[in-house]
C-alpha cells in the first residue's frame, strides 16, 4: 500500500505564538517551530500500516525552506522518502489554494491512501482533508479514533463529541486522524542516523504546473482584515455550595461538554 | 540549566536531543511515583531501549551505537538528572555487555550481541559476595566442569536487576584460589539452579531492584564462557574501569540535578526581604557547587576521550569515579541545606538526590578502593 502522511510544521502549541504584524501570517521566526501534534499520530498510523501490510510510506510537507527540519524528524520515526513543496510564491496562501497544491502534489505520487491529522494546532480549520479528497475524488475518512484496512476496504470510527460512527469506503481515500487513535512513537537514534540519508524531493509550483497567481495572496480566497490578542483569563464562574453546590457543579460540566 | 557541551558530531547533537525528550516525557513524570512504590520501571527502560540507548557504546555491526564514550557517559549524566536508578539501570547494562563484547570470541559476539544490545533484553553483572565486595579476588562462588557444562554453585549479593535480568555475567571459581582461578559465565536468566532472593531494602534508587542470587548447582554450557578459563578476574577488571565511568557520569547528572534545583529555589525565596542567592554566605556556596559539577564533568569527560582514543585509561577512570561521586555527595548535601527545612520533606526531590548520591559512593569499587588504584599506581610511577 503506497501511503502519504501530510506533516505541517506548525509554531509549538506550548509556548506563546502570535501573527505577524506586517501581514497576518503566522511568525514563525519567533517561534519555536514542530511537527503539528497531530500530524505525528498520522504518520504513526501510517507506519503501523506498513508494518501490518508492506508498503511504503512518503511525508508530504508544504512550507519554508525552515519546515526541513520538521521533514527529517518525520522522517526518524521512520517514513521512506518525503516530498517538499517549497516556493517562495506560496506564503500567505490560503486553505482552498493549499489544498490545490497539496492535491497536485499527490497526483504525482498516486497514492492508495493519504493520512493527516484531524487540525493543525496553528490555523484549527480541519478543511484540509475534505478539499483534498473532494480534488482528488477519493472518499474522505475524517476525524478517525480508529482505522482498520482490509485489502481496499478501509473501516474508521469516526469520534464525535458523542461517542462515534463506523464509516467505511474503498481506497484511495483521504483519511484524517485524532490523537486518541494511537500513541506515536519515539525515534530511534538509528532512526535519526537513517534519516539523514532518505531521499527528500523538493518540488516546485511551477514542477507542478501551478501559476503563482493562483497561490498566496493574491490568489488567497480568504482574507484576514483584522486581528487582536487573546484578552486575558476572565475569573471564571464561581459556585457557592448551599446544598446544591454538587448538583450545580454537573450542570455546568455538562453545559461545557466535559461529562 | 542549559549546559554547554562540546560534542564531537552533529550524530551526538541529534542523540542528546532524543535523550533530552525522552527524559523530559517518559523519565521525570514517573520517577516520583516509582520511587515511592519501588517498582522497576521496565517498561520505561524498554522505551529506551527502542530508541537505542542500550547499546550506545558497542559497535554498529553488532546493533549498538557505535558512540563514543565521550557521548555516551553525557547520555547517562541526562538521564541520571532525571532518574538515577534508570541511568544506573543503563549502565549497568552497558556494563553487562563488556564482557561478551571485548573479551569474547568471534562465534559468541555474533550470538549473543545483536540481542543484548538491541533494547529487549537487560543484563546483570554478579561479582560481589556476601563475605566480599572491594576484595573480588577472593570470591567463593564455584564452578566446576562436567561434560559440555559449568555446574555453578554459590551466593552473589547486591545484584542490580536481580529477578529482572534476561542475562547474568557471572564471575566464579574454576580453579584454585586468587585472581588466576576465576572466570566468566554468561548465563541465562531463567538456567534452572539460578535463583534470585528477597529484594533489598534500599536507601535510595529504591526503583532499582538489589539482590543476593543463589547458584544452586546451576548448568551452564562451557560455550558460554567468555574469554579464558581463569581469565575472569582480568576481565572484571577492565569492564569496571568503563563502568566506572558510567557511575562518574550519573553522579555528574544527579548532581547537576541537585543544583538547578537549589538555584531555582534560592531565586524564589526570600527571607530578611531578600531572595536568599543573594546573601553572599549562600551565593558562594551554590557558586562552590556550580563549579565542583563542572570540573567532575570535565575530569569524566576527559577519562572518557583517553580511553576513546585507545589510550590507557584506568587510573583517570578511578580518579573521576572517585571525585565525581564525593562530589554529588557533597553537591546533594548541600542542595539539602539550601532548601532548608523544606529541603528535608520529599515534597522536593532534593532530599532523594541526597540518598541517592551515596550508593555511588559504594558501588563498582567503594572511592577507598579507587584511592587504592589510585595511590598503587602513584607507587609504581617513577
Ligand atoms: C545498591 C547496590 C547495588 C550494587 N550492585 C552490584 C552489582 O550489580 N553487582 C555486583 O557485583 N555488586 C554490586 N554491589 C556491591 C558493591 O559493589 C559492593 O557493596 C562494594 O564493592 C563494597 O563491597 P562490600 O559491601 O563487601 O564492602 P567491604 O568490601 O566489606 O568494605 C567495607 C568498608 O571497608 C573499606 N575497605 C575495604 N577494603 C579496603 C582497603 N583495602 N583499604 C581501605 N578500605 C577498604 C570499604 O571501602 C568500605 O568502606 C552493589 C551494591 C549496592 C549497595
Amino acid at each position: 500500500m503506497k501511503i502519504v502522511v501530510l506533516v505541517k510544521q506548525v509554531p509549538d502549541s506550548g509556548a506563546e505564538r502570535n501573527l505577524r504584524s506586517d501581514d497576518s501570517t503566522v511568525d514563525r521566526d519567533s517561534a519555536n517551530n514542530v511537527i503539528n501534534e497531530m500530524d505525528e499520530y498520522a504518520i504513526e498510523e501510517a507506519l503501523k500500516l506498513r508494518e501490518a501490510h508492506g508498503g511504503e510510506v512518503t511525508i508530504l510537507t508544504m512550507g519554508p525552506e525552515r519546515a526541513a527540519e520538521s521533514i527529517r524528524k518525520a522522517l526518524s520515526m521512520g517514513p521512506d522518502k518525503a516530498v517538499h513543496v517549497l516556493d517562495d510564491a506560496l506564503h500567505g496562501s490560503c486553505a482552498l489554494a493549499t489544498s490545490k497544491v497539496l492535491a497536485a502534489a499527490l497526483k504525482t505520487l498516486e497514492p492508495d491512501l493519504v493520512i493527516a491529522g484531524a487540525e493543525s494546532t496553528d490555523a484549527r480549520g480541519q478543511v484540509l482533508p475534505h478539499m483534498l479528497a473532494e480534488r482528488l475524488g477519493a472518499a474522505a475518512l475524517t476525524g478517525a479514533r480508529k482505522l482498520t484496512v482490509d485489502g481496499a476496504t478501509l473501516t474508521i470510527e469516526r469520534q464525535t463529541e458523542e461517542g462515534y460512527e463506523v464509516v467505511t469506503a474503498s481506497t484511495p481515500a483521504v483519511v484524517s486522524v485524532w490523537d486518541t487513535i494511537n500513541e506515536p512513537r519515539y525515534p530511534s537514534f538509528k532512526g535519526i542516523m537513517e534519516a539523514k540519508k532518505k531521499p527528500v524531493q523538493t518540488l516546485s509550483l511551477g514542477d507542478l504546473g501551478i501559476d503563482a497567481g493562483e497561490v498566496g495572496f493574491g490568489g488567497a480566497s480568504t482574507a484576514v482584515v483584522e486581528h487582536a490578542r487573546r484578552p486575558p483569563r476572565q475569573g471564571g464562574t464561581r459556585v457557592n455550595d448551599d446544598g446544591e453546590g454538587g448538583v450545580k457543579l454537573v450542570e455546568f460540566l455538562v453545559s461545557e461538554k466535559f461529562v | 540549566m542549559n549546559i554547554e557541551r562540546f560534542l564531537p558530531t552533529e550524530e551526538a547533537v541529534a542523540l542528546l536531543e532524543l535523550t533530552q525528550e525522552l527524559a523530559e516525557h517518559e523519565l521525570a513524570p514517573k520517577v516520583d511515583d516509582f520511587e515511592a512504590r519501588g517498582e522497576f520501571p521496565r517498561e520505561g527502560i524498554r522505551t529506551l531501549g527502542r530508541a537505542g540507548l542500550l547499546g550506545l557504546p558497542y559497535p554498529e555491526e553488532f546493533g549498538g551505537g557505535g558512540q563514543p564514550y565521550e557521548v555516551y557517559l553525557q547520555v547517562l549524566e541526562v538521564l541520571a538528572g532525571r532518574w538515577l536508578a534508570v541511568a544506573e539501570a543503563v549502565s549497568v547494562h552497558t556494563l553487562s555487555c563488556y564482557p561478551v563484547a571485548a573479551h569474547g570470541s568471534d562465534s559468541q559476539r555474533k550470538r549473543f550481541l545483536p540481542d543484548m544490545l538491541g533494547g529487549e533484553l537487560l543484563g546483570a553483572y554478579c561479582l560481589s559476595e556476601p563475605q566480599g565486595g572491594s576484595d573480588a579476588a577472593s570470591l567463593t562462588t564455584r564452578a566446576v566442569r562436567d561434560g559440555d557444562d559449568f555446574v555453578v554453585t554459590g551466593t552473589k549479593a547486591w545484584i542490580t536487576h536481580a529477578g529482572v535480568a534476561d542475562f547474568y555475567n557471572v564471575f566464579c571459581r574454576t580453579g584454585g584460589p586468587g585472581p588466576e582461578g576465576i572466570s566468566c559465565l554468561l548465563t541465562e536468566a531463567d538456567t534452572a539452579g539460578i535463583t534470585p532472593q528477597a529484594r533489598e531494602k534500599t536507601m535510595g534508587l529504591r526503583s532499582s531492584p538489589v539482590a543476593q542470587i543463589a547458584f544452586d548447582s546451576a548448568r551452564v554450557s562451557a560455550d558460554r564462557l567468555i574469554g579464558d578459563e581463569g581469565g575472569g578476574f582480568r576481565i572484571a577488571m577492565s569492564a569496571l574501569d568503563s563502568g566506572r565511568l558510567g557511575i562518574a557520569a550519573c553522579a555528574v547528572g544527579l548532581a547537576q540535578a541537585a543544583l538547578d534545583y537549589a538555584v531555582a529555589y534560592s531565586r524564589e525565596r526570600d527571607q530578611f526581604g531578600q531572595r536568599i542567592i543573594d546573601f553572599q554566605g549562600l551565593g558562594f556556596m551554590l557558586a562552590d557547587m556550580a563549579t565542583q559539577v563542572s570540573a567532575a564533568r570535565a575530569l569524566t569527560l576527559h577519562a572518557a576521550r583517553l580511553r576513546d582514543a585507545g589510550r590507557r585509561y584506568s587510573v583517570e577512570s578511578a580518579k573521576a569515579k572517585l571525585f565525581a561521586t564525593d562530589m554529588a555527595m557533597k553537591v546533594t548535601t548541600d542542595a539539602v541545606q539550601v532548601l532548608g527545612g523544606y529541603g528535608y520533606v520529599a515534597d522536593h526531590p532534593v532530599e532523594r538526590y541526597m540518598r541517592e548520591a551515596k550508593v555511588l559512593q559504594i558501588v563498582e569499587g567503594t572511592n577507598q578502593i579507587q584511592r587504592l588504584v589510585i595511590s598503587r599506581a602513584l607507587a609504581r610511577q617513577h
